[in-house]
């Protein structure tokens, strides 16, 4: 499949220990990787690199909702660009679910594929992150007048169109929630924009579960919505 | 009317901390600001050299005590004081990332080797 037109962004924060090996297997199927680096303390960026990844450093710690959106606004330097997808740097998310959404969203001829954990049985999330997440959608659906299962998944394949016109403003981790909402909200050409989720593989390994945020980060989440 | 110690204090305090408000930051909002604490000064005065004059103002809203009034008061102003100071620290920080990303992008794409839209070669493997 033609992928030279993608570009695959990736917040980073302190993975070290995992980003060579993600930014490598990646590499085999995606040609164009970029790698924000969020102000790290060890040498995710120097690995990054190493690996292959183009690399943006933020200055200081921002947020990952604010890591999406400089990746997003790199890649649209590449005027061949068609796609950006969200990706994971702790090796949770698998190079064969973005192949298969990109062949839905070409296919369908959609703007926007998001990832969801919820839609098969692969993915083994707790009951209580089920809970949470299930709730968080609810939240989500009700106030942005969508319709998905999954949220907070970080894998998202987005049109050029929709990258352009994308603004994540909450740094933290509402951006997730945010994404949703100016796309729900958002209209190209004036018809609302054409979306559709796929089912995603989140691979909780011992590392993610141990880098992964925990569930009193929703509440956070809750508030940083509220009073946006 | 007796004036002790304590109240010339209190007077003096609210006096100079008044002043360091009063001088410094856009035109209206730094005149509403100063009207304001001009009345907010003269009435913390009046209140400590009449302290009954808010038990009567109590009483007359159906407060039992003035103490109590100037509680709810006090709850009143911070409330407002952390959500303006929430809106105020939002929109620094949006200004803060615009800036830093500014710098990220500009940075990288001075030093990438391959910066984006750049014609692919054979070296690149792609």
């Amino acid at each position: 499949m033609k992928t030279d037109d993608v570009w695959l962004v990736v917040p980073l924060y302190n993975e070290a220990a995992v980003i060579a090996d993600v930014v490598r297997e990646a590499l085999q199927a995606f040609p164009n990787i970029v790698c924000v680096d969020d102000g790290s303390h060890d040498d995710s960026a120097v690995l990054a690199a190493a690996a292959g990844a183009h690399v943006v450093q933020h200055p200081v710690n921002l947020g990952q909702g604010a890591a999406l959106q400089t990746g997003i606004e790199y890649a649209l330097y590449d005027p061949s660009m068609s796609y950006v997808v969200t990706f994971d740097a702790d090796g949770q998310h698998q190079v064969q679910d973005v192949l298969d959404m990109l062949e839905r969203i070409r296919r369908d001829d959609l703007h926007v594929v998001f990832g969801s954990r919820f839609l098969d049985a692969r993915s083994e999330a707790s009951a209580l992150k089920r809970l949470v997440l299930k709730t968080a959608v609810v939240y989500t659906n009700l106030t942005t007048g969508t319709k998905l299962t999954d949220a907070h998944n970080g894998m998202r394949v987005l049109s050029r169109t929709v990258a352009e016109r994308l603004q994540i403003t909450q740094n933290g981790m509402a951006h997730a929630s945010e994404i949703v909402a100016q796309i729900g909200a958002m209209r190209v050409d004036g018809a609302p924009v054409r979306y559709a989720e796929a089912p995603v593989h989140v691979l909780y390994t011992d590392y993610s579960r141990a880098k992964g945020q925990s569930l009193w980060n929703s509440v956070n989440i809750l508030v940083e919505l509220i009073l946006r | 009317m007796k004036i002790i110690l304590l109240q010339v204090f209190l007077i003096v305090l609210v006096l100079a901390i008044s002043w360091r408000l009063l001088t410094g930051g856009g035109q209206r909002i730094q005149a509403v600001r100063r009207l304001g604490l001009g009345a907010f000064a003269t009435f913390a005065v009046l209140s400590i050299l009449f302290p009954n004059v808010w038990t009567r103002i109590a009483h007359l809203v159906g407060v039992g005590r003035g103490t109590d009034l100037i509680l709810y008061g006090l709850v009143i102003a911070f409330f407002s004081f952390v959500v303006t100071t929430y809106r105020r620290l939002r929109q620094v920080e949006l200004r803060y990332t615009r800036l830093a990303r500014r710098l990220a992008l500009d940075e990288a794409l001075r030093d990438d080797p391959r910066p984006p839209g750049s014609v692919p070669t054979d070296a690149d493997g792609a």
